[in-house]
């Protein structure tokens, strides 16, 4: 028996959801071998490191572009040839839209936005967020092959003092597996994403105007965090839709979320509620997002904001 | 073209979360339901198909006769046909294989169904069900046209967006983006006069197969009391955030 898992790269190099994937995996297995499954990856043998013991490396131009169905048949292909039992995966966009398709094509069930290491293996019982983050539900599944889709942030990274062998894998492609093409991707290049971020800094109707973004930006750039906003901000077009985090649009589980001039509305929380510490800024002390922050400061915005970023530069400074 | 938009019956958003029987079983107790938001804007751009390129429109859902207002509010918003399969909804592949009988008997060009839903937050049924169709599949749409066979589509990806071609028969999971907030359509009285004379036809489910099972919930442990910080003194929220949090 195996646990396998699919461990993504960007332009070759590993994600860092790659590395907790595998951390998890080697938990799960126990002494059974972790298998990891990278498309043209640079050093594949970097995933020793979080307990790998084997890397399946693609190394074909046509997968060069993320491909669902095709990712999902390599995949597949991968995890009968292993005989894996247990097959784990990230929850990024890209992993998300593969999951469902490998879950059929192994007949095996799958348990997303998982937060921690199963329950107990037998039966095979995790815990994963629902209802946006206001539950979890305990789901056991019932297949002999497992699927798990693990949330970004849940489980962490452990590092292994372990080598991983790379093979060069070269699963058979169907010209069915390319009837969904890529025309084109526009990415920001060196942009941190909300999904990755470790920090995420997010603006609410409480800043007035788009014009009064840079200092959410400068922030940001000075933590290094990803921007973010909540639903009336993209809904009045002052940001774009990709900022829009809370129950209707993208998950925030960072480890910190600075919340400035936002109330704090039962469907933002809902979507912010991963994140493990949460502070806010707001000049209405009555604003909902107090209940739910670890420390707040109430004040006026436009004031607080710059002066936080000068203490942050300063403090950035002397601890870097 | 023929349209198919899989219908999910969820607690609205600002609903309070309380479970019963031994936290087995969501308490539907007190709770209004609504479409599922990431399946209403998939069927405001189903709308628009109608509309603009004389496309029908059905909706189906996969639960018991509780849900029939949530379909009859698909109808008054202008759906041609309900379908409801009389199951109960208990997982993601169980409801993926009997959307597929319904797709696969009503032979449609286009499947639209939400991300995921707001309730479970599976994220698993339009995946599964384009897998068991052999249809192809984009995930996470937040654009789509259609010119004969032919669908365009832009995806959401971590950080930007992507643009796609696939050939119909098609499934995706939309979310917002396929239409704005502002082009949900509130059903007017005549909508609603006319959904009642609309087919709602109820099918009989297949063999159930289901392949996980819900078996606890649990509500987050309750949180402390915010810790609040003299706006003169922001030195102390710099000194929490690094030594007390440790997140900077």
């Amino acid at each position: 028996m195996s646990v396998l898992v699919y461990t993504e790269t960007e332009d070759g190099k590993f994600k860092k959801a790659a590395f907790e994937v595998a951390s998890y995996a080697k938990e799960v297995a126990g002494g059974d071998e972790v298998v990891a499954v990278s498309f043209n990856a640079t050093d594949a043998s970097e995933l020793g490191k979080y307990g790998v013991s084997k890397v399946l490396n693609i190394q074909n131009d046509k997968l060069s572009k993320f491909n669902a169905e095709a990712y999902a048949d390599a995949l597949t292909q991968a995890a009968k040839k292993e005989g894996s039992k247990i097959v784990v995966v990230s929850q990024s966009a890209n992993s998300k839209y593969v999951a469902p398709l490998l879950a059929v094509h192994l007949e095996a069930g799958y348990a997303s936005n998982v937060m921690a290491a199963p329950e107990s293996t037998d039966p095979f019982t995790v815990k994963r967020s629902a209802f946006t983050n206001k539950a979890f539900n305990f789901t056991k599944i019932t297949t002999d092959i497992k699927i798990v889709g693990l949330s970004q942030n849940a489980f962490g990274l452990k590092e292994n003092a372990g080598d991983a062998t790379v093979e060069d894998f070269s699963p058979e492609l169907k010209e069915g597996d390319f009837t969904v093409n890529v025309e084109s991707v526009d990415k920001a290049k060196d942009k941190v994403t909300i999904a990755d971020a470790e920090i995420v800094v997010s603006g609410g109707r409480g800043l007035k105007g788009p014009e009064n973004w840079g200092m959410i930006e400068e922030m940001a750039d000075i933590l290094g965090a990803a921007t973010a906003c909540s639903k009336p901000v993209s809904d009045m077009g002052w940001r774009p839709h990709s900022e829009h985090v809370g129950q209707t649009g993208k998950p925030v589980a960072s480890n910190l979320y600075i919340a400035v001039g936002i109330s704090g509305a039962i469907q933002h929380l809902a979507g912010i509620n991963a994140a493990k510490t949460k502070v806010v800024i707001n000049n209405d002390p009555e604003a909902p997002f107090f209940k739910a922050a670890d420390y707040g400061v109430v004040g006026d915005a436009f004031e607080i904001v710059p002066k936080l970023n000068e203490k942050l530069k300063e403090f950035k400074a002397k601890n870097a | 073209m023929k349209i198919l938009v899989c219908i999910s019956h969820v607690p609205d958003t600002t609903s309070k979360i309380n479970f019963t029987e031994g936290d087995s079983k969501f308490d539907t107790n007190g709770v209004n339901f609504v479409i599922n938001p990431n399946d209403e804007f998939g069927l405001t751009r189903a709308m628009w198909f109608k509309e603009k390129q004389g496309a029908s429109v059905d909706v189906v859902n996969v639960g018991g006769a509780e849900t029939e207002p949530t379909l009859r509010k698909a109808l008054a918003i202008g759906a041609d046909n309900a379908i409801r399969v009389n199951t109960p909804a208990t997982d993601g592949f169980q409801v993926a294989k009997q959307l597929a009988k319904v797709a696969k008997e009503g032979g449609y060009d286009l499947i639209i169904a939400g991300r995921e839903s707001i309730d479970y937050n599976g994220g698993m049924v339009p995946g599964m069900l384009a897998a068991i169709l052999d249809a192809n599949f984009i995930n996470t749409c937040i654009s789509l046209e259609v010119e004969g066979d032919k669908a365009t589509a832009i995806r959401e990806i971590d950080g930007g967006k992507e643009t796609l071609t696939a050939s119909l028969p098609l499934v995706i999971g939309g979310q917002k983006g396929l239409v704005e907030e502002s082009d949900l359509k509130i059903p007017n009285m005549r909508g609603i006069m006319q959904a009642r004379k609309k087919p709602l036809n109820v099918v009989e489910p297949d063999e159930a197969t289901t392949h996980t099972e819900a078996v606890k919930f649990e509500k987050p442990a309750p949180k402390g009391d915010v810790k609040l910080v003299d706006p003169e003194n922001l030195d102390e929220l710099i000194d929490l955030l690094h030594n007390e949090a440790k997140a900077i």
